[in-house]
């Protein structure tokens, strides 16, 4: 039987979270920014027709702003993951099998439903999702993961679909007529690097693709390649995940609110990352053997003099622990520091991780007051869960933090905190 | 009273010995972020109400009292217990009653929202009241919704007829209001419940 995968994708979904609670936003340009209010990262589609690139540094639009009065937003990450857990939460009563793919997308399995009442059943799913939490999404339907990305891509960029696109519901026809128009770099998995050397060999759109013999390519590029021609030819090769592998690196990285240029003040933020990167090491119940830390200066501002150091550290044993890593860190950190910059970003990365079934404590551990540590530890991550974020920290974070990601234009916490709910005081 | 302020002689503001404390126990001052204040402080005089004489406090026992302060926990009993005879009824204690279950029908599509003013108070919506809103129910005329009018929240008592729609408050000195087709409308929800406490 022919599968009927669907992905089911928010439209410019952190505009869309903000537009909900502020109906000012409607209609109107409005651009999210990321952290410190760097880069656009969700523009809505008055802001995408201006031309505002995805990622564009905020700098660089500076005049478009003024000129359009676009609206800014500094990115609300609170509330987006709220209403991505509300739709997630709506998506799975609607499909067997969901993989939540990313904060705002999400496959379903629909299998079995008939090929035409299919289509009926997306306009349920997307009138249910924009009457219960307000947020535009488009549907792609198809038989494999690909096709099903490539069908929402056609929904989404195609008014008259109305947000919804049945691949599996269309004639052969019709089918390669809308592969000869998606080029090569919009099929999922296709990235940069690949696109310039399919054009090499003749192959511009998802039709050549499909049409490509998967053996040879697979010779000349890689074995996900032939996966994809596979999928483009209704043979679903990439099964739905329903839950995350553990994470192989994890990273905590942010540009500061005000440049920084004391050592006291850079630890600090080293401290607050290593904190974080270890509390996500243990939530996935893992290990690491090595903490990689950076620093730089900003590499637009070419008045001041620019430098960027970097340093990993191979720990001697694999650990979870918050405070092992910042005292490792904070050794790193003194290396790298060189006085007289006025630096813009650091970060951390823990790579070699293992889960804790791999987990081999070194032979000359000392072990009594590693066990100590570790449940203090235990008892850190569950008061922080009870009580909320940032209840209990180390104390080398410093309360006050001068140098916090800026982020001027962010919306209330509309839902998660009772002292920012929407105030509704008009008498008119 | 004068609020005069004395130069010289008198009592000096936090001059002298200071009060004594009820912990049977050394104290000493700490440093905290502002926003734990209460609920260590709220710690603090519970752990002196009911274990003063324990010793040693550990971690647990925070998290024992943050856990104990997470839920709402009122046990309902299928029947009343005889006393003296353990009851058979207390191997049959039920789900414990939360306000949540409550007030809250369809959880992803529940928002709340704080009322300013006094346009609803006919309906029992003061001033500060939290509106439980669910967007997962269809309005229907009657209703008490959150609209969105030209732009703006308002909560007012839904109308619908040939006439159009109207948005009626719930206060005698307030008038109704007649969508008119170039205004813009949307119902945001419809209000469910609403909240209020005392103290």
């Amino acid at each position: 039987m022919s599968r009927s995968i669907t992905l089911v994708d928010c439209n410019n979904f952190y505009v869309s979270c903000e537009r909900v609670f502020n109906p000012k936003l409607k209609n109107k340009p409005v651009v999210v920014l990321s952290n410190n209010d760097g880069c656009a990262i969700a523009r809505s589609e008055e802001v995408k027709t201006l031309g505002v690139g995805m990622g564009e540094p905020w700098f660089q639009f500076k005049d478009l702003v003024k000129k359009h009065n676009i609206i800014i937003c500094s990115s609300n990450y609170a509330l987006y993951a709220d209403m991505s857990d509300r739709v997630m939460s709506i998506l799975s009563e609607f499909g067997f099998n969901q993989e939540i793919y990313s904060i705002d997308e999400c496959f379903l399995d629909l299998t079995g439903f008939q090929k035409d009442g299919l289509t009926s059943y997306a306009q349920e799913i997307r009138r249910c999702i924009q009457q219960q939490t307000g947020l535009p999404v488009c549907i792609g339907i198809g038989t494999s993961k690909t096709l099903a990305k490539l069908a929402n891509h056609i929904a989404k960029k195609n008014g008259p679909f109305q947000g919804i696109c049945n691949f599996n519901a269309m004639t052969a026809q019709k089918q390669n007529k809308w592969l000869h128009k998606i080029k090569i770099g919009e099929i999922w998995g296709i990235g940069k690097q690949l696109t310039p050397k399919l054009r090499q060999i003749g192959i511009y759109n998802a039709f050549d693709l499909k049409h490509a013999s998967p053996e040879i390519l697979s010779l000349q590029f890689s074995v996900s390649l032939k996966k994809t021609i596979c999928e483009l030819n209704n043979i679903a090769c990439v099964e739905l995940e329903e839950t995350t592998a553990p994470k192989k690196q994890i990273a905590c990285s942010r540009s500061f609110g005000v440049l920084i240029t004391s050592f006291k003040n850079l630890e600090q933020s080293i401290t607050l990352y290593v904190s974080r990167a270890a509390e996500k090491l243990r939530q996935q119940n893992s290990y690491t053997r090595s903490i990689h830390i950076y620093i730089r200066t900003s590499p637009f501002n070419k008045k001041e003099s620019c430098y960027a150091n970097s340093m990993t550290i191979s720990l001697p044993e694999q650990t979870d622990n918050t405070l092992t890593l910042i005292r490792f860190a904070s050794l790193g950190l003194r290396k790298i520091y060189r006085n007289g910059y006025k630096y813009q970003k650091a970060g951390v990365l823990l790579s070699k991780i293992v889960s804790s079934k791999e987990y081999q404590p070194s032979l000359f551990s000392k072990k009594k007051s590693q066990v100590k540590s570790d449940n203090l530890m235990i008892v850190l991550d569950q008061i922080n869960t009870l009580m909320g974020k940032k209840m209990l920290t180390v104390a080398a974070e410093d309360i006050t933090q001068p140098w916090r990601t800026r982020q001027s234009n962010r919306s209330p916490g509309y839902t998660t905190n009772w002292n920012d709910l929407i105030v509704v005081d008009r008498f008119i | 009273m004068t609020n005069t302020i004395k130069t010289h002689g008198g009592r000096r503001l936090g001059a002298g010995r200071k009060l004594g404390n009820n912990m049977a126990q050394p104290t000493t001052v700490i440093r905290v972020p502002v926003n734990t204040v209460k609920i260590i402080k709220n710690f603090v005089s519970t752990l002196t109400r009911e274990h003063a004489s324990q010793t040693h406090v550990g971690f647990s026992d925070l998290i024992q009292f943050i856990r104990a302060r997470q839920h709402i926990t009122l046990p309902l009993y299928t029947s009343k217990v005889a006393a003296g005879f353990p009851s058979p009824a207390d191997d049959h204690i039920e789900k414990r009653l939360n306000p949540s279950d409550y007030l809250v029908e369809n959880d992803t599509a529940t928002f709340f929202v704080r009322v300013k003013g006094d346009s609803m108070i006919e309906a029992g919506i003061f001033d500060n009241d939290v509106l439980v809103i669910d967007r997962s129910k269809t309005h229907q005329t009657g209703d008490i919704v959150l609209a969105m009018l030209d732009g703006e929240f308002t909560v007012k008592i839904l109308t619908q007829s040939k006439k159009g729609v109207s948005l009626i408050p719930a206060n005698r000195n307030y008038s109704a209001i007649e969508v008119k087709k170039k205004q813009s409308l949307e119902i945001w929800g419809v209000v469910t419940g609403s909240m209020r406490k005392f103290k």
